[in-house]
């Protein structure tokens, strides 16, 4: 029965290996879409390349009818596994500062990381800046503590919001996925850039 | 230059859907063993806290932001998070020898200069290492993570991030195309 490290105890040695084995399957996995090239990230927000969206929705739905399926066998226990706390208004500012990072910066923290990896020297800057904007905040808290407190509605899931089962909520999610998968096909034709597609 | 993927022989990169199927496969586990999903801002959180924990203790242990991460004597590099960006490193380095794309590089589109690339990419780490805070996790830990546990959380995330990309992308074209 999983969680598998939260119900039998292991040792904090074994439980760090763990961890660094999934770390080396993501970044590997990261790296061989092309998520350490930041003009290929950012091809996502210009059409002439929509790998972002094809990779990040494909994994979101394994990962989703994989827990759905454990769940519906009894291999996990979903009271333990953590789902992500909504704080309506820190969700919503946090992420739109982020979205602005994404375009002006060209990473996101763990794309950043595979790209430094292989030597992308704007993939180091990014990160020893987002070092700095983590002090920023650290270092001014107490002024954004009621913004990142505010509207607390606790661990919502999507389904619990809309009253359907979770069953049919991952239905409906693999349909806008396929449609979305369909629109990214659309406009890496309709917005091909075959000057950069080469390069990068 | 001349690419040799070891992997896929034909292209420089993976069919993006089986690296997507290979990706989720990889959280799929994490949540199966350890119950949460995937992550990375929060491993350089813990850089910024055990880099003040070493400057001033004092200050640190005071603050409401960080105290709770050297509460009880804890490291805060001993951290799951760091051990998995560390494994990220590797296996982002392990994927780029493989794939032959080793190799010290700036990107950027020929329309702008490299200086100006460096400057905006800083600028950006800012954004989103700031964002991250507030926001609870990046898209690794918050959007994706989140989205595979149905979390409204995560859809709210993902979407902030990726609309306000779009909304601001006209304005920083030059960086790209």
């Amino acid at each position: 029965m999983g969680p598998i490290i939260p119900i039998y105890e292991i040792s904090q040695e074994l439980n760090f290996l763990i961890a660094f084995g999934i770390g080396l399957g993501f970044g590997f996995a990261l790296e061989q879409a092309g998520f350490s090239s930041s003009r290929k990230l950012a091809g996502m927000f210009y059409g002439y390349d929509a790998t972002v969206l094809k990779v990040f929705f494909t994994a979101a739905i394994v990962a989703l009818l994989g827990l759905t399926f454990l769940n519906n066998f009894n291999m996990i226990d979903m009271s333990i596994v953590y789902i992500n706390e909504f704080y309506v208004t820190s969700a919503v500012l946090g992420g739109v500062i982020m979205g602005l990072g994404f375009i002006v910066g060209g990473f996101c923290p763990g794309t950043g990381v595979c790209a430094a990896a292989i030597g992308k020297i704007d993939a180091i800057f990014y990160l020893m800046g987002s070092l700095i904007g983590i002090f920023i905040f650290g270092e001014t808290y107490p002024f954004w503590k009621d913004i990142y407190l505010n509207n607390y509605l606790g661990g919502l899931k999507i389904s619990n919001a809309f009253d359907i089962t979770d069953g049919l909520m991952v239905l409906l999610i693999i349909a806008a996925a396929v449609m979305m998968f369909w629109v990214g096909e659309w406009a890496e034709k309709k917005f091909a850039r075959p000057d950069i597609t080469k390069e990068i | 230059m001349s690419h040799h993927n070891y992997i896929s022989r034909k292209t420089k990169y993976m069919n993006p859907y089986i690296a997507g199927i290979i990706l989720g496969f990889v959280l799929l586990l994490s949540f199966y063993l350890t119950g949460r999903g995937l992550g990375a801002s929060g491993a350089f959180k813990s850089v910024v806290v055990s880099t003040l924990d070493a400057v001033s203790h004092d200050k640190v242990e005071a603050s409401g932001f960080y105290a709770k991460y050297i509460a009880d004597g804890k490291n805060p590099m001993k951290s799951w998070l760091v051990f998995q960006v560390l494994g990220v490193l590797i296996g982002g380095f392990l994927s780029g020898a493989l794939a032959g794309r080793l190799g010290w590089k700036t990107e950027h589109s020929p329309k702008i200069t490299s200086t100006k690339r460096i400057v905006l990419a800083v600028a950006g780490g800012v954004l989103f290492g700031f964002g991250s805070q507030l926001g609870r996790g990046c898209t690794s830990g918050a959007a994706l993570s989140g989205m595979a546990t149905l979390s409204v959380a995560g859809f709210v995330t993902m979407i902030a991030i990726f609309g306000t990309a779009y909304l601001f992308a006209y304005f920083f074209r030059k960086t790209w195309i």
